[in-house]
């Protein structure tokens, strides 16, 4: 038999028997949560479904943080509904001010080797720490609730490796929208994406996370990497090694296939509406005029991120005719933010300073565009209508590109500057 | 059987484009939010969808969000399946989840307004006003086991666990 994907091994584990790609198997489940906007439904189907217990209360998670804190009635109602249901089961509780679900599950919760599912599309997000994640409708969330376990489809593995060194001015986020053009919005669909080579191995977690959020853009069920000595010094920093352990892939895995990216080649990229495979090089997009600059999300709202900015940020002022919102991802975040005094630089910059939490990035609340507006985004997702808006139009790139483009009203290239 | 007209939408039709992020506050009045179907990929959809149409999509229908909301009201508005060159697989495994039948084809000869009967035993759509046979890929048989039960909830109140061996 050839050795294992981290899928494979993860799945392996948690189900009790040998998981190879394109077996069904009921594997246990680790970690289950719902958002507010997801969560209501999962409650009534829980209910209606029989169900009264959950299997693991203390990691059942509710996150309140995609209206945070509610705009109306409706969304207070679904959140005073999730208040309850924690209430009465036991389940964890996460509230207003908290930050973004996958940002305090990468703080608190996730753990290598997982396996977690959530009640939206972006858990995969904690594949960054070795956890097997992914997302998944309220109905099948409502059932691990219940049940402490689910079906998967074991994945077949794409892994990719990222070799060189990546250069100045370029980040995660563009060597992942890079990554997501090569092989598209469905490249990767019913698969794992696994991450390995010398780069991966030097980036943070906030590196990770930002990759593996973003799976999902190509289809993915998971994106996962190795955990290893960066893992365990996040841990650390997060107070929870005794959570470490380490895993990797076996070297004789099989792969359906394997990707080999040089980063010494990589530039800064962007994602143009309306699509996040719809990907150019900073040159294609550069001199664009953009009237909302949003730095932040789970896919780039860490301290990393706001870090950056504040470095490009500090002195300077953002263009009279663009504005630029800041959410940080979670409560610690905005904390650092204010220790560091990155949060002085931003309102010295003119900036304006959300709540942990999910912000303007769905279109909820907070940050809606006008018709005909060019919004420049740290987040996932550029499709139309994403920002509340279906008249606007959304570009991607990394917190450096945004903060340079927020001062210069433009796209702009963030090499010029660091 | 069942026999409906085609309304017909391109490729990448997202979870943002069926059931909007900024109608958040409907998601707990489906009959409302179901109003608004597929609203930001064409305004009239709604009004015009009959109990019994299709959805006839391209490639990679359903990306984006986890949101349950988008396989459910398009099932409210009466669709009687979703065809698609291919889908996402968080819709996919939703939609079965909640009983709406997807079918998995070559859709590029059907055309907006084709009257279209489904088989669904047998896994066939007839495109009557082409006068057509079009045949459909199979749905992995543990999913089809759950779409019979008319989704997970009721599949599990019938075996009252995951059955892998019985779907095979
Ligand atoms: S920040 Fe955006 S992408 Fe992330 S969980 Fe919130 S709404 Fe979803």
């Amino acid at each position: 038999m050839t050795g294992k994907t981290l899928a494979e091994k993860i799945l392996t584990e948690k189900s009790g028997r040998d998981a190879r790609a394109g077996d069904i198997i009921v594997a246990k489940v680790d970690l289950a949560f719902v958002q507010d906007t997801t969560g209501p439904l999962t409650v009534r189907e829980f209910k209606n479904a029989g169900f009264e217990k959950l299997a693991n209360p203390a990691r059942t998670y509710l996150f309140l943080d995609h209206a945070a804190p509610s705009p109306n009635r409706q969304l207070s109602n679904d959140q005073v509904l999730l208040r309850q249901f924690a209430q009465e089961t036991s389940a964890q509780i996460s509230d207003v001010g908290n930050g973004v679900c996958h940002q305090i599950v990468a703080e608190r919760i996730a753990r290598p080797g997982d396996v977690i599912v959530g009640a939206d599309s972006h858990t995969v997000s904690a594949g960054a720490l070795g956890a097997f994640a992914t997302g998944m409708g309220s109905t099948d969330v409502a059932v691990a609730m219940a049940l402490g376990k689910t079906w998967f489809k074991v994945p077949e593995t794409i892994k990719v490796i990222l070799r060189g060194e990546m250069p100045r001015g370029v980040f995660a986020k563009d060597f992942i929208l890079y990554l997501i053009g090569l092989i598209g919005a469905e490249g990767a669909t019913y698969k794992a994406l696994e991450f390995g080579g010398e780069v991966v191995k030097s980036m943070s977690i906030s590196e990770r996370l930002t990759i593996a959020n973003m799976a999902i853009e190509a289809g993915a069920k998971i994106g996962i990497f190795p955990s290893d000595e960066k893992t365990r010094d996040y841990l650390i920093e997060q107070g929870r090694e005794s959570d470490f352990r380490e895993i990797s892939p076996d070297s004789d895995a099989a792969y359906e296939k394997v990707l080999m990216i040089n980063a010494s080649g990589l530039v800064p990229m962007v994602a143009k509406p309306h699509r996040v495979d719809n990907v150019a090089r900073i040159d294609e997009a550069k001199g664009i005029k953009v009237d909302e600059v949003f730095l932040g999300t789970c896919t780039n709202g860490r301290i990393e991120d706001l870090g950056v900015a504040a470095r490009i940020l500090k002195g300077k002022r953002c263009h009279p005719h663009t504005r630029l919102i800041i959410a940080p991802a979670s409560r610690q975040v905005l904390g650092q933010a204010i220790r560091l005094g990155y949060v002085e630089t931003f309102l010295e910059a003119g900036a304006l300073i959300l709540p942990p939490g999910c912000g303007a990035c769905l279109g909820l609340h907070q940050g809606v565009l006008g018709d005909g507006e060019i919004c420049l985004s740290t987040a996932n997702r550029n499709f139309k209508g994403r920002m509340g808006n279906p008249e606007a139009f959304i570009y991607l790139a990394s917190p450096a590109t945004a903060a340079l483009s927020a001062i210069k009203g433009e796209i702009s290239d963030p090499r010029e500057v660091l | 059987m069942t026999l409906g007209r085609a309304f017909k939408f391109g490729d990448d039709i997202s979870t943002d484009l069926i059931a909007p992020g900024r109608l958040a506050h409907l998601r707990s009045n489906l009959p409302e939010l179901a109003k608004h179907v597929l609203e930001d990929a064409d305004p009239s959809f709604a009004q015009r969808v009959r109990p019994g149409d299709f959805i006839v999509a391209s490639r990679n229908f359903g990306l984006g969000s986890s949101r349950e909301h988008a396989p459910l009201i398009i099932k409210m508005s009466g669709v009687g399946a979703v065809i698609a060159k291919s889908f996402a697989r968080i819709f996919f495994r939703n939609a079965i989840n909640i009983g709406l039948p997807l079918l998995v084809a070559d859709t590029d000869e059907i055309d907006d307004g084709d009257e279209l009967e489904v088989n669904f035993k047998d896994g066939l759509i007839e495109d009557i006003t082409k006068g057509r046979t079009i045949t459909t890929s199979p749905i992995p048989d543990f999913m089809l086991g759950i779409l019979n039960e008319g989704g997970l909830l009721p599949y599990l109140r019938k075996f009252g666990d995951f059955k892998l061996e019985e779907h095979k």
